[in-house]
């Protein structure tokens, strides 16, 4: 074994004072730097096992070949000029995302079992940013997925925006959603603590979240009732902005940014207060 | 800040209650910059729910501690900066080679760039996993885990570094590799070493002292070959315990959370 200086330096010397020897905290420029350390962790853990990009886009390319070539045939869900798989798209980008993401609980579970969790709670990383760097983390997940689907979009004859600006956006609001799906999932984990719980609670949200949206029709063919709860479930926000970045139907970007932004605020505001309880 | 600097971990009046039951009651205790404390006792005694008051992953309800002076109810960020953490069940990624494993901790203490590799590499490379580095951890033996751990532990140079059970599951080879590794970092820095541990041999021979723990107290401390004079002269720290609590290490079958019991079974079985 090498003799090196891994630990202190030596008790009594001038250098032993506890913390004045340390490098000075990084304040608040060492908080993007922390997020962004638990995106490239989700980065390097998908390099190195590129298996659950496939078997991830299996459900959106069934949504897509089998649900989305049916319905544009039959002609069922009126999507004015727009054809049903262009209209579909957009909803199974974000269907995508919260498919991913809603699971995040699940693993912020297991990583408390597996003793990650407790360690990552002794480092001096605010709750706030590990929680910020995991729901990311599901964005960059999705993203993954999003490239998937929207090559079978192409593939399939969507007539996709390809510009630059366009994407980026969409990017952004697939990763603002799923970064929200996150901490919904993870809030949940700090209430309900375990695994088996979170699963069933998973499904029961998915489900509703998805069918009480505007991702497989358009609000206006909903009933009064469904179309009040969409406008109140942020998937709705998502799906709207992708459909104008990706194929140009008009919507309210402002509007759908803005209400994303302050829902990730509040879901990593609560999975922030709740984290600590799955250490305890 | 009040604890003098030769004191690395001050409790003092310490109580925790889970749903009112008390897990630690009135724990004083006080370890010195540089020795090797060990915290002894059966499941249930108290042992991980003192170092999780010590190390901020619990708050704390009724008394004080303090690490190095600062209080971990008012600074908790500035005592996780003095630490590295080795917790009971095994807890690395898997799916990240063991060199991403290190890095990762680097980046979330704040090593500054120009450092950090150069401190990954020594980290690695003290631990004797420098060849090991970039596989995927989840190929490591279990001896080798343990010292990935230690690695990720040791990468922020801390001034306390905080075991729990760190041998659980080990096979003796592979436990004396990471006692050999933490002792030799010890007398080459003056690191403070707190762990926990139901080995009554492994702390004869790595503590300088001990804190006997039982029902959630201490029921005696100081250094093994004074507690073990106190009983007899052939006495080994397991009769000095059973002499202090009127039970032996594995006698309390009621204690220990089912969820502690089930970790420390997977952490084994995982260990192989």
């Amino acid at each position: 074994m090498k003799s090196v200086a891994l630990a202190a330096p030596p008790a009594g010397s001038a250098e032993a004072t506890a913390a004045a020897n340390r490098p000075k905290p990084p304040g608040l420029a060492g908080y993007p730097r922390k997020v962004g350390t638990f995106c490239l962790v989700e980065l390097q853990k998908l390099s190195h096992d590129r298996t659950e990009l496939f078997t991830r886009a299996v459900q959106p390319v069934l949504w897509m070949v089998i649900y989305g070539e049916t319905f544009t045939r039959t002609h069922a869900i009126p999507t004015g000029h727009l054809a049903y798989l262009a209209f579909l798209a957009p909803g199974i980008v974000a269907q995508s995302g919260l498919f991913v993401a809603i699971f995040y609980g699940i693993q912020i579970i297991w990583e408390r079992d597996a003793g990650i969790l407790t360690k990552l709670l002794v480092t001096p990383t605010p709750r706030s940013a590990l929680i910020v760097g995991k729901a990311f983390s599901a964005g960059v997940r999705a993203l993954a997925q999003v490239v998937v689907v929207l090559a079978l979009s192409a593939v399939l004859g969507v007539a996709l925006d390809l510009n630059v600006l366009h994407l980026l956006g969409s990017f952004v609001m697939v990763m603002l959603g799923s970064a929200f799906f996150a901490c919904l999932s993870m809030t949940v984990a700090g209430v309900v603590m375990k695994r088996d719980r979170l699963m069933g609670i998973g499904q029961l949200m998915t489900m509703p979240l998805f069918f009480a949206s505007n991702a497989l029709y358009p609000v206006a063919i909903m009933p009064a009732w469904l179309r009040a709860l969409s406008r109140c479930n942020p998937l709705s926000y998502e799906v709207e902005a992708l459909r104008d970045l990706l194929v140009g139907t008009p919507a309210n970007l402002g509007l759908d940014f803005g209400v994303m932004a302050l829902a990730v605020v509040a879901g990593v505001t609560a999975a922030s207060s709740l984290v600590g309880r799955l250490a305890r | 800040m009040s604890a003098p600097l030769e004191v690395a971990v001050h409790c003092r009046g310490l109580t925790h209650r889970f749903s009112g039951k008390a897990a630690v009651l009135g724990l004083d205790l006080c370890v010195r910059r540089g020795e090797v404390f060990g915290l002894l006792g059966p499941n249930g005694a108290g042992k991980t729910t003192t170092i999780r008051l010590v190390n901020t992953l619990l708050p704390v309800q009724e008394g004080k501690v303090e690490v190095f002076g600062y209080d971990v109810s008012r600074s908790a960020m500035a005592v996780r900066r003095l630490m590295g953490y080795v917790p009971q069940m095994l807890s690395i990624e898997a799916a990240l080679t063991g060199r991403e494993n290190v890095m990762w901790f680097a980046r979330l203490f704040d090593i500054p760039r120009r450092e950090r590799k150069a401190r990954v590499d020594q980290a690695l490379e003290v631990m004797g996993l420098a060849d090991a580095a970039d596989r995927l951890a989840g190929t490591y033996s279990g001896g080798m885990v343990r010292r990935l751990e230690l690695a990720q532990a040791l990468v922020n140079r801390p001034e306390l570094l905080v075991l729990d059970e760190p041998t659980v599951g080990l096979d003796p080879v592979a436990r004396d590799g990471v006692w050999e590794r933490v002792e030799e970092m010890r007398r080459a820095t003056g690191m403070t070493v707190l762990l926990t541990t139901h080995y009554m041999e492994e702390a004869d021979v790595l503590c300088d002292r001990v804190a006997l723990m039982h029902l959630g107290q201490k029921r005696a401390e100081g250094p093994p070959s004074a507690l073990k004079a106190q009983v007899g002269p052939a006495a080994s720290l397991e009769d000095v315990f059973r002499h202090f609590t009127g039970g032996t290490l594995g006698q309390d079958e009621s204690k220990g959370g089912l969820r502690e019991v089930r970790g420390t079974r997977r952490t084994a079985s995982r260990l192989g």
